[in-house]
């Protein structure tokens, strides 16, 4: 069943220099319950295609659904039915884990007793419980990340969003990180819609990639699919292939730049 | 709904401003200062109103103090959308307006609670003013703060760095005080100084708490001064609302 599905979704920003198509119409079917990598350079529109079907951006073109709720129509039940973390986070450095995830419960209309249990339920489920009294100024990263994910799993939403989850992580925690995802896969059935500039983790985690390029989508289809597409063979590395989809490099974080 | 989400990001920023006790000192400090070097030479100064220098001066100090600081309370706003706690919260069922209406509450409290602090050191120096009309300057203390304060956070969501939005609101403060008459009365002045002081929606909340503080409460002035508070507060809470609604940048 499809459980994300847009149609020419497009938002152009105003910006001082003239306008900028950051998503010029993106059409997308993501499945209940699949792990879809959004892969794209930098600037591709990745962000911008996040904030849109999370109801923080309003599109200048074209509609979405969200797990049965119109973007446009129906703002709450998108809010109510997904859950994101962003590329920065969103945890208030100043402020206890315990605090921050019973404040998020609150916003998410549960009872103050509710939120509290709720809070440590997450904290269980995540490996953040001996950290609920310390500031969130004080975690690692990848506490930190986890804590960001716990916030966003609050109301048990059955989409998840994450924007670029495990970028800075060292490998351990990357790895940890992934085993998260899937099972949130496999024991909630959570459609999970994670971008990155990860290939090797696009290859490992995800069901099925979208590859957007320029604010449109350029490729889809399974990891092994795309690879036997514009690679050429199966054996044909991600990098490879999306060095071909996109005619640049995927320009990671932690790589030099490839030159064309 | 709207009470309980209110309650909530009211209660959240009260504990943040509880914990940070020495700025909420800190606030009182320049009002004071003008208290204590400025209220001196105007003892005695004829000043055209009724009642004393100070009835005159600490009305005005007291929006003054509303004025500089609620304006720059969207400051704190900028950081935390960089911090991404602005999205976290807009992607939660959460009322729009208790998003906005939690947080210049807060700023209400906190800049009520100077102004009794600042209202108790004038006495100390020599103020009299009846009770009702020092609760009625409180109100309009209040009500400038939420209106400064929404517009505060309209802006500060708007602008991208704190170096756009310091600048913005200093031009846009200094001269709101200097034309509302918020340290001497305006009518001491040449005709068309007072008239462009008209035009200031400041200028009808000081005259507005000075007769508050003389005792006179069913005056014109009054009248005024609460509409025109009111008006600024609603119109001030709408656009607010829409830029938490629907914050592009
Ligand atoms: N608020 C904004 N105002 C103007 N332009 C914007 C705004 N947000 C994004 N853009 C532009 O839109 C384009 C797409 O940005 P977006 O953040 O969606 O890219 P991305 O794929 O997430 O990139 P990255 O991999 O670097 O995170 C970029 O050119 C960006 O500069
Ligand atoms: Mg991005």
């Amino acid at each position: 069943m499809t459980i994300i599905s847009t149609a020419g979704l497009a938002r152009t920003f105003r910006s001082r220099r003239g306008p900028v198509e950051a998503v010029r119409g993106i059409d997308l079917a993501v499945r209940e319950g699949e792990i879809l990598g959004f892969l794209g350079p930098n600037g591709a529109g990745k962000t911008t295609t996040l904030r849109m079907l999370t109801t923080l951006l309003a599109p200048t073109g074209g509609t979405a659904t969200v797990a049965g709720h119109d973007l446009a129509a129906d703002p709450a039940g998108v809010r109510r039915a997904c859950g994101y973390v962003a590329q920065s986070g969103g945890v208030d450095p100043q402020i206890t884990v315990r605090e921050e995830l019973v404040t998020q419960g609150r916003l998410y209309r549960l009872t103050r007793a509710r939120a509290a249990e709720r809070a440590e339920e997450l904290a269980r489920e995540l490996d953040l419980t001996g950290l609920l009294d310390r500031r969130c100024a004080a975690l690692s990263g990848g506490q930190r990340r986890r804590l960001d994910i716990a916030m966003a799993l609050t109301h048990r939403p059955g989409v998840l969003f994450l924007d670029e989850p495990t970028t800075g992580l060292d490998p351990g925690s990357r790895a940890d990180l992934w085993d998260l995802v899937r099972r949130l896969r496999d024991e909630h059935g959570t459609t999970v819609f994670l971008t990155t500039h990860y290939l090797d983790e696009a290859d490992a985690l995800a069901d099925r990639l979208v590859v957007v390029d320029r604010g449109v989508v350029a490729a889809e289809g399974t990891p092994g699919a795309l690879k036997l597409a514009y690679g050429g063979s199966l054996d044909a590395s991600l990098q490879d292939t999306f060095l071909a989809i996109t005619g640049r490099g995927p320009a990671p974080a932690d790589a030099a730049p490839v030159a064309v | 709904m709207l009470l309980h989400d209110t309650a909530l990001i009211y209660g959240r920023y009260m504990r943040q401003s509880l914990r940070s006790r020495f700025a909420l000192l800190f606030g009182v400090l320049t009002p004071l200062l003008y208290l204590l070097f400025f209220g001196p030479l105007l003892t005695g100064l004829p000043l055209g109103g009724r009642g004393d220098s100070w009835q005159v001066l600490v009305p005005g100090l007291l929006l003054q103090l509303a004025l500089f600081g609620a304006s720059f309370a969207g400051f704190m706003i900028i950081l935390e959308k960089d911090q991404g706690i602005v999205e976290r919260m807009r992607v939660t069922p959460v009322s729009r307006l208790a998003l906005l209406l939690g947080r210049v509450l807060r700023e209400a409290t906190v800049f009520v609670l100077q102004a009794v602090l600042l209202v108790l050191a004038a006495v100390a120096m020599g103020l009299r003013a009846p009770l009702p009309g020092v609760l009625i300057g409180f109100g309009f203390v209040a009500l400038l703060t939420v209106a400064l304060a929404s517009l505060s956070y309209a802006l500060a969501m708007r602008v991208r760095t704190p170096q756009e939005f310091g600048p913005t609101v200093n031009a846009l403060t200094v001269p709101s005080m200097l034309l509302s008459g918020l340290m001497l009365p305006m009518t001491l002045g040449p005709a068309w100084l007072d008239v462009l002081s008209h035009l200031m929606p400041f200028r009808h909340l000081v005259d507005a708490v000075r007769d508050a503080y003389v005792g006179s409460y069913a005056t014109a002035h009054v009248l005024y001064g609460a509409l025109v508070a009111v008006g600024l507060a609603v119109l001030a809470v709408t656009v607010g609302t829409r830029v938490f609604r629907t914050a592009g940048a």
